[in-house]
């Protein structure tokens, strides 16, 4: 792009009408419906059988809320749900967003009007993020509200703040996934090459901690020694978990203990000496929680942003015509 | 905002306008100016870089090399300023299926800027000059073709464009809406609206360019209003067949070529004879059939017929030896 100096106009003008028209269009496109569906049988899921299980620790838990997010019970905890199930309602808004306006052939049309690329871009992201907060808010509200009745036990101020926090940083994990997705629907002018790709993505980077691992030991190997003790070795471990946190879905259940079991007092391995004094059990406050967390959490908004930008300079050097 | 009506200045100018992608040369240095108020053709085959053009006057597409204005504007600098006055109708035009026509309207209207309360009353009225308002409610997922097609132009009405460019606007149209189609481009003439259309179908498109601009590979070969084009490349504007009995037909020959203004008499039949001219020569012609003596049946003038020129030209050109052929 050969623009000299600065161009003229907002680059925001029209991401508010571009973001409310796909608002409108994914609430009332089947994709909603599903997505509706996945959060009522999210929400249902840990109290079946979980609250069974949490009846009977309630005199002794401060954080009955934030168990409710978190407890296996004999099902899956929510968290590694959503960590499971948002990538793919986040691909399933943003695969077709770009190449469907291509194939629709209204793209030209629309980038006739006063706005620039970057505001059909930056409004469906919008969109696509509005609409699972959305939806995730609801869960939210459905899990507490559920609990309420069932436990009996009204939520603490600092619970519904963790709670709120958690589904925030989904937010933010959803954005990344959304960003790729919105990403492959610009390369790929077939919607379902770009789904097929994003989906590709998702699976590879369930599969990765393996990798990971995989790769720190060939990296730096375990010591014998150390491994005829039945000790790990440093160096692995910390490749190995340096690895794994390329992968957005291990960022997301490090903020999600972080935040959610505030007894977490570290990501990463710790020393026995570190241990010393340490009140097992005990929760953290919530400000040294968030700094747990904190890193985790920028690297996710990070890769939303690096994603949104590689998506935002291929579709600038797009030729528009179909 | 109030614009003089100023048909000096060219409202689109180009100059030595080019534009590669890679090696290839889609669009080869061309020059052009198009005044307020007309309506002005790009005419030749697909591939010829007509769309290309197009899309650099929107900004739409970088310009590799060359300039081009429009309304005073540089697209490539300000294409905000250009597109908020420019109305575009891509060729095959698209809208969001799922949406009614005043909702895909609403939707680009926002994008337009028109302000919320102006909205709907711009809308009904774009929709009526295009004779959708029946349909107005209706998914656009049901249009034609045809139906499809107009409410692009309504989106143009709506934005109250200053200039209309239309990529192709009548192709893939049966004949009865391509008639429908003309007649509102020649409507928004009326209203001052310079309009730039391209196609490739070439008798549509002289029956409403006032200039036309041929476009072989890259290339603009001709440009001109179409009679001064057939003056340059037929070597003459008009035909006038003339079928008259005469006593003498010889010296009714000699007197057609005494006209002044015809280049050549040709004797079709018996009784036809077909004079070229660079001028209407229909009541000399007459006049020449009574002074012989003659019975005067039938007098006709055709208007030169754009795919004549585009013919001749393309053949003229193959002909010159040492001329690179297109592909």
């Amino acid at each position: 792009m050969r623009r000299e100096g600065r161009r003229e106009g907002s680059a925001f003008q029209g991401v508010g009408t571009v973001a409310l028209k796909e608002l409108a269009d994914h609430l009332s496109s089947a994709r909603m419906r599903m997505l509706e569906w996945l959060v009522i049988i999210t929400a249902v899921i840990p109290f079946y059988g979980a609250v069974e299980q949490l009846r009977n620790t309630t005199a002794e838990d401060p954080f009955l809320l934030l168990r409710l997010f978190t407890v296996t019970g004999s099902r899956l905890p929510v968290f590694s749900i959503l960590g499971f199930v948002v990538p793919l309602v986040a691909i399933g808004l943003g695969f077709d967003a770009i190449s469907g306006e291509h194939n629709r052939r209204t793209l030209s049309r629309i980038l006739a009007q006063p706005i620039y690329r970057d505001a059909l871009l930056a409004g469906k992201f919008l969109a696509g993020l509005g609409t699972l907060a959305i939806s995730l808010l609801c869960l939210w509200l459905l899990i507490v509200g559920l609990g309420v009745l069932l436990l009996g036990v009204p939520p603490t101020g600092e619970e519904i703040v963790r709670s709120l926090i958690f589904i925030v940083c989904t937010v933010f994990y959803a954005g990344v996934w959304l960003a790729l997705a919105m990403l492959y629907s610009i390369i790929f002018r077939a919607p379902a090459t770009a789904a097929l790709v994003a989906l590709g993505t998702w699976f590879i980077v369930l599969l990765w901690p393996v990798a990971a691992e995989v790769i720190a030991n060939i990296v730096a190997p375990p010591d014998p020694r150390l491994a005829l003790l039945g000790y790990p070795t440093l160096a692995t471990l910390e490749w190995t978990q340096a690895l794994s946190r390329l992968s957005p879905n291990t960022l997301y259940v490090e903020i999600v203990q972080a935040i959610l079991a505030p007894e977490t007092r570290s990501l990463g391995p710790m020393f026995i000496d570190q241990l010393q004094g340490m009140l097992r059990g005990a929760a953290l406050p919530l400000g040294e929680s968030l700094a747990i967390a904190w890193p985790q959490a920028v690297a996710l908004i990070a890769g939303t942003i690096v994603l949104f930008s590689a998506g935002y300079v291929v579709f600038q050097r797009q030729e528009v015509r179909a | 905002m109030s614009v003089p009506m100023d048909t000096t200045t060219p409202v689109i100018a180009a100059q030595g306008l080019t534009k590669r992608y890679g090696k290839a040369t889609v669009v080869d240095s061309i020059a052009f100016d198009v005044a307020r108020g007309e309506i002005f053709g790009l005419l030749g085959p697909n591939g010829a870089g007509k769309t290309t053009t197009i899309l650099m006057m929107l900004g739409l597409t970088d310009v590799s090399e060359g300039t081009i204005r429009v309304l005073g504007h540089d697209p490539v600098r300000e294409p905000l300023a250009v597109k908020r006055r420019v109305g575009y109708l891509p060729d095959q035009v698209g809208f969001y299926d799922n949406l009614s026509a005043t909702e895909n309207l609403a939707y680009t209207a926002r994008l337009m800027g028109i302000a919320a309360a102006e909205r709907p009353g711009r809308i009904a009225e774009a929709l009526a000059r295009v004779r959708l308002t029946d349909v107005a409610r209706k998914r656009v997922s049901t249009f034609s073709r045809g139906m499809r097609q107009r409410l692009g132009l309504a989106e143009i009405l709506m934005k109250r464009a200053e200039i209309a460019i239309l990529d192709e606007p009548t192709s893939g149209l049966d004949p009865q809406s391509t008639v429908e189609f003309l007649d509102m481009i020649r409507v928004l003439k009326q209203e001052g609206v310079t309009v730039l259309l391209s196609s490739h179908l070439l008798d549509q498109v002289q029956r409403i360019c006032d200039r036309v601009a041929l476009f072989q590979t890259g290339r603009i070969v001709l440009i001109g209003a179409v009679p001064e084009l057939a003056r340059k490349v037929l070597g003459a504007g008009f035909v006038v067949e003339v079928e008259a009995d005469a006593p003498n037909d010889t010296d009714l020959a000699q007197r057609f070529s005494a006209v002044p203004g015809v280049t050549a008499v040709e004797r079709v039949a018996a009784d036809r004879f077909r004079l070229t001219a660079d001028r209407d020569v229909r009541p000399e012609a007459a006049r020449a059939v009574v002074a012989a003596n003659g019975a005067l049946r039938r007098l006709s003038v055709d208007e030169p017929s754009l795919e004549a020129i585009y013919t001749r030209f393309f053949q003229d050109q193959a002909d010159k030896p040492g001329v690179r052929h297109a592909a």
